[in-house]
């Protein structure tokens, strides 16, 4: 196995871009990424998508991006795992390369959510779920955290209002960031008081689906000296699976497929929890960042919001998380938003992530969930 | 149209038709696909229908599938043989619901699947009445 670096990044803003299709977001995305390296040396696309064939945008996004890209030929396909389409694609890329097969090959997260409405938007997201035994009975990705919103204030005697620390921190860090959906600061005050979407869930402490494109170049180790700048290695790569169904689980407050590839990945790499110097997860709402924290290994079981409200997950804090902004004040790109991830920690690993610079982070941690969490990709990435 | 699908499912669906561990007693529920060593094993098993609210939320943005029915309660249900299974609560209100609330089974309507499809019913949940 050899090394695997992230050699390059690229990405659109996150936004309604109702001019713009699945395909050429996905081309602006890749041509950022490669920069001054030729096309022609890739070896294959990984396009994570979850929703082009389940909303009927357009399927075998591979070949569709791969011609549009100049690329006719290249071995491209679509890597599907819900939320969680991006950390998976990026774990084939990485095996890719690892392997030997290729030393060049890009992850292309893209997502197109604009051209549908709400409806069919909730019903494509809900395909994350189990269709026969939660989907049938009307439930969303959104209902579900709710659920185990409730759940937790009742098993911990916290109350909806301790999980505003989130929201608020995704939104201050999205402000300073040009390609974020939502630019705007937000307060304690405004989250209690705004509009319930799924009780206790509310409207600002919800994500909104947006379209976008992100795209990681990855090389082996021969190839990555080659280039210049600075070099992020893939130091750690898992993907684990729990049931598809919530109600399956024995413990539904715990995330097994996020602790299993927390672990894992934090073993391949060789460093425990606290060497972790910044963080992505995913956070369409504060539950979803507490648990997958919490099971993670981040947060002793039920004190994920205190550490919050204490100021742990700003960039100054002891684990900062959501220094782009979030699924929350980014925008919510589903299958994509595991490379806008990994895009922001490369910044954070690199020293040029701006106003919400982590100081002297060398080591990050991405993981996101598809579902609730029926499947979740980490990654570890170390700056050499 | 999907007919195939639901009528696979009408004992799940109707009666709560779950499978008990022939030797252990464990029930569970939904019933799992059996190959013919498991089939051994697990035998159909009705559950009672009785069980306890474990978290519910009020659904005010709905799949398509749904949309005509928001708000709706969504729950999950600590069943009295152990499984917990997601289904809606009816006849009552949000602000009648607490965690812990002990519900039983009810048969209804749960989604229309438009002119060309089935109306699909199943399992809902209410209060214990009396």
């Amino acid at each position: 196995m050899q090394s695997v670096y992230i050699v390059g990044t690229g990405h659109t803003p996150v936004a309604e871009h109702w001019n713009r299709t699945a395909v050429s977001l996905a081309v602006e995305a890749l041509q950022g990424a490669l920069g001054d390296i030729a096309a022609n040396r890739l070896g294959a696309l990984y396009i994570a998508n979850a929703l082009g064939s389940a909303i009927g945008v357009q399927a075998q996004l591979g070949a569709a991006i791969a011609n549009a890209a100049g690329l006719r030929g290249i071995e491209a396909h679509t890597v599907e795992a819900g939320g969680a389409s991006g950390g998976v694609a990026l774990r084939q890329a990485y095996l890719a390369v690892a392997s030997g097969a290729y030393d060049l090959v890009a992850v292309v997260g893209v997502e197109k959510v604009t051209d549908v409405l709400d409806g069919r938007l909730e019903a494509g997201l809900a395909l994350a779920l189990d269709s026969d035994w939660e989907g049938i009975h009307g439930a969303t990705l959104t209902a579900q955290w709710a659920m185990l919103m409730r759940r937790y204030m009742h098993q911990y005697g916290v109350a909806a209002a301790d999980f505003a620390p989130f929201p608020v921190n995704a939104h201050a860090n999205g402000a300073a960031n040009p390609s974020a959906l939502y630019r705007f600061p937000i307060n304690a005050d405004k989250v209690r008081s705004a509009t319930p979407v799924a009780d206790p869930l509310v409207m600002l402490d919800t994500s909104t689906a947006a379209d976008g494109a992100a795209v990681l170049i990855l090389a082996g180790e021969q190839l990555a000296r080659e280039l210049p700048g600075p070099r992020i290695r893939v130091a750690g790569s898992a993907v684990a699976t729990d049931t598809l169904a919530l109600h399956s689980r024995p413990d539904p407050l715990w995330l097994e497929a996020a602790a299993r590839s927390s672990a894992v990945a934090l073993q391949g790499a060789g460093i425990s929890i606290s060497d972790v110097d910044v963080l992505e997860v995913t956070d369409p709402h504060a539950i979803t960042a507490v648990l997958a924290l919490e099971s993670s290994g981040f947060a002793e079981r039920g004190t994920m919001v205190n550490l919050a409200r204490d100021g742990a997950i700003q960039p100054t804090g002891s684990l900062p998380v959501a220094t782009a902004g979030g699924c929350k004040a980014r925008g919510d790109t589903v299958g994509a938003n595991g490379v806008y991830q990994v895009i922001e920690l490369v910044q954070q690993l690199r020293g040029t992530a701006g106003k919400t610079q982590v100081q002297g982070a060398r080591i990050a941690f991405a993981q996101c969930l598809g579902g609730i969490g029926a499947t979740a990709a980490t990654h570890v990435l170390i700056a050499e | 149209m999907d007919l195939a699908k639901h009528w696979r499912l009408r004992g799940p669906r109707y009666r709560l038709e779950g499978q008990r561990h022939r030797s252990s007693g464990a029930v569970r529920f939904p019933p799992e696909p059996t190959t013919p060593q498991d089939a051994e094993e697990w035998e159909p098993y009705q559950l009672s229908g009785a069980g306890k609210v474990f978290s519910f939320t009020v659904v005010r943005q709905g799949p398509g599938s749904h949309e005509g029915q928001t708000p709706y309660i969504l729950a999950m249900i600590s069943l009295a043989e152990g499984p917990i299974v997601t289904a809606q609560l009816t006849d009552c209100d949000p602000q009648d619901v607490a965690i812990d609330m002990p519900v039983e089974m009810v048969t209804r309507r749960l989604t229309d699947l438009g002119e060309d499809g089935l109306i699909v019913y199943g399992y809902k949940f209410r209060p214990v009445l009396g």
